[in-house]
């Protein structure tokens, strides 16, 4: 079911779907960005449609509501271990296309890798819906055409798209067509927008030899990358966290535990007991991770991790390039091929 | 709802035997199964959760020891008999102990690496075929030396090589890396011989060039891999090499497939 919507009328049914969902969408925070008088876009809970930020891509990603980025598990009190409450009431959460299929990613390692299911993810997920946001131009740095997840044609409750001021929903969902039809200006078939080419096309190799592990293609990032993280800390299928407890009271009989994001590219990620570490060099971190996005993940489940949203480009500090990588990583592979 | 995998259980400690002054073994009320090999999540609210290799297993107890390395590890040397731990698992794979039970079997291990096969050379000494089951357990030195009473009754039942990296003037026992002694090793078919290894990562690697020298099938080697897995369950990413979870997958492999995991 489709509906062209006035922005009045797009306001209001927002508006009546705020009261049975909590709405969390692309916000644009003034001058809150990394440089002075820049802005960024991330997730906040929004309450008008005005709010929300639907014609650039946020600088950081959805998962902050699903995988906070510092989560508490536990209170631990004297001998009682208590469940962290949670806020499970329902929320709509907007999302572009790369971000929704980047959803399936985070279900599959919390929900579907190994027997256990994430007790704390599944708590949250289960209240979680989308909405999705088209997109009539590829963004700067997005890959999504080569990663194949420039459309989603499902897993939404409704999609928008603004155009000249007027806003075009696609529902999918009984109770939100109701409401959208209540607003509506008219009714038509209405397809999300996608996009069908970006800027940058990223050739990810069918196959990786195991040889190409020890090529000296990484060497570069050991030199270049300051092995920060943020690469991994926007990424919207980055999974890895740490556990963490800590306690508060000065005879220690009051603490925590929470699990905090973690970083394969950060200093300790790999420590062991007795101080071993098993990745010491930037360029064998960018290795692990850029085999993760386009190999390693692909050969446990049968498709690729990385969704091609470009934000591990967007913010490097160092100005380097995973989708470069992967191009020279699909080149130096051809290239061996062509050798033998 | 299901359960909540990351809630802990309390477990009794029943008993503690020191090794070494960082060494202990802690014995831990539990019963159900478990294997060699697996592992717990250690907890100590307010302090944090570190694996653990199950060194010993008995029909209401799991035996872990512990080296006092790090934050948990300290908090847990300050508990005694009587008191209680928290824990979550076992977890992992484990070692398939029947693989063994024909034929000769060579182990190696090295440090606390001995822990977790610990549990797989006992089961080797009490097969009816021990005198060819052969095992190879080095320490750094005299004074680091774990599970004197099993190593005292493995030497009786089984064909043992114990060794030091080094040790101070006077010492009569070997001294030399566990490779050293692996081309001494008596065995009458090696194509058909199992091996395990176990210890720090350069241990590992060339205890296995020295096997395959001898002439061992890389299906028959089998190895543990150490890493810090924070959850124990698949999600914190911690133990991936490649495509395999150590926790998930491991942490025992097969070498064939051991040796394509590139950190």
């Amino acid at each position: 079911m489709g509906y062209v919507l006035s922005s009045e009328g797009f306001s209001k049914a927002l508006h009546e779907l705020g009261g049975s969902y909590r709405l969390y969408a692309p916000v644009r925070k003034e001058g809150e960005g990394r440089f002075t008088d820049v802005d960024v876009v991330r997730y906040d809970f929004v309450h008008e449609a005005g709010e929300i930020e639907l014609s650039t891509k946020s600088d950081y990603a959805f998962k902050e509501i699903l995988t906070p980025l510092s989560e508490t598990l536990f209170f631990f009190t004297e001998q009682s271990v208590k469940d962290a409450d949670k806020d499970t009431s329902p929320v709509i959460i907007f999302v572009r296309s790369c971000d929704l299929h980047a959803v399936k990613r985070l279900d599959q390692i919390y929900l579907a890798n190994g027997k256990a299911e994430d007790w704390f993810y599944r708590r949250i997920r289960d209240s979680v819906r989308f909405a999705l946001i088209g997109c009539s131009e590829s963004c700067e740095n997005g890959f999504c055409v080569s990663m194949k997840t420039n459309r989603a044609d499902e897993g939404y409750m409704f999609s928008v798209d603004e155009d000249g001021g007027k806003f075009y929903v696609d529902v999918k969902d009984d109770e939100a067509a109701k409401i959208f039809a209540a607003h509506a200006e008219s009714s038509q078939p209405v397809t999300a927008r996608y996009v069908t080419e970006n800027d940058t096309d990223v050739n990810v190799p069918e196959n990786v030899p195991n040889s190409i592990y020890k090529s000296d293609i990484w060497d570069e990032y050991t030199q270049r990358c300051i092995n920060c993280g943020r690469c991994n800390f926007v990424c919207p299928t980055c999974t890895c966290y740490t556990m963490q407890d800590v306690y508060y009271t000065d005879n220690g009989r009051v603490g925590e535990r929470r699990r905090v994001g973690a970083s394969c590219m950060v200093d300790g990620y790999t420590n062991v007991a007795g101080g071993g570490q098993y990745r010491k060099t930037n360029g064998e971190r960018m290795r692990f991770k850029v085999l993760h996005k386009v190999w390693d993940f692909r050969r446990r489940f049968g498709y690729d991790m990385c969704v091609g949203c470009g934000r591990c480009d967007d913010v490097c500090p160092e100005y380097i390039s995973f989708a470069n990588c992967v191009n020279k990583l699909d080149a130096a592979i051809k290239e061996a091929g062509n050798d033998e | 709802m299901m359960s909540n995998p990351y809630v802990p259980f309390p477990s009794e400690i029943m008993k503690v035997i020191p090794h070494t002054k960082k060494e202990y073994t802690f014995r831990m009320k539990f019963t159900g199964d478990v294997k060699p090999g697996q592992f717990f999540e250690v907890s100590i609210p307010k302090f944090g959760e570190a694996p653990i290799s199950v060194s010993g297993i008995g029909s209401d107890f799991v035996e872990l020891t512990i080296r006092r390395v790090g934050r948990v590890t300290d908090e847990v040397f300050e508990h005694y008999e009587g008191q209680s731990l928290l824990l979550r698992g076992p977890y992992g794979n484990g070692f398939d102990v029947s693989l063994y039970e024909d034929g000769e079997v060579l182990v190696v291990a090295g440090g606390t690496g001995v822990s977790p096969v610990r549990g797989v050379i006992s089961a080797l000494a009490a097969m009816p075929d021990a005198k060819d089951k052969h095992v190879i357990v080095g320490f750094r030195s005299p004074g680091d030396m774990l599970f004197h009473d099993d190593l005292r009754d493995w030497a009786e039942k089984l064909d043992l090589i114990l060794t030091v990296d080094g040790a101070p003037e006077g010492y009569t026992g070997n001294i030399g890396l566990v490779t050293k002694f692996i081309p001494g090793v008596k065995l009458r078919y090696v194509e058909h011989a199992q091996a395990v290894v176990v210890g720090p990562p350069a241990m590992m690697r060339f205890s296995i060039m020295e096997l395959l020298k001898r002439g061992f099938r890389e299906r028959n080697i089998w190895v543990s891999q150490e890493r810090k897995m924070c959850c124990g369950l698949g999600k914190c990413g911690h133990c991936r090499i490649g495509k395999n979870y150590v926790c998930l997958d491991g942490p025992v492999f097969n070498y064939t497939e051991s040796k394509d995991m590139i950190d």
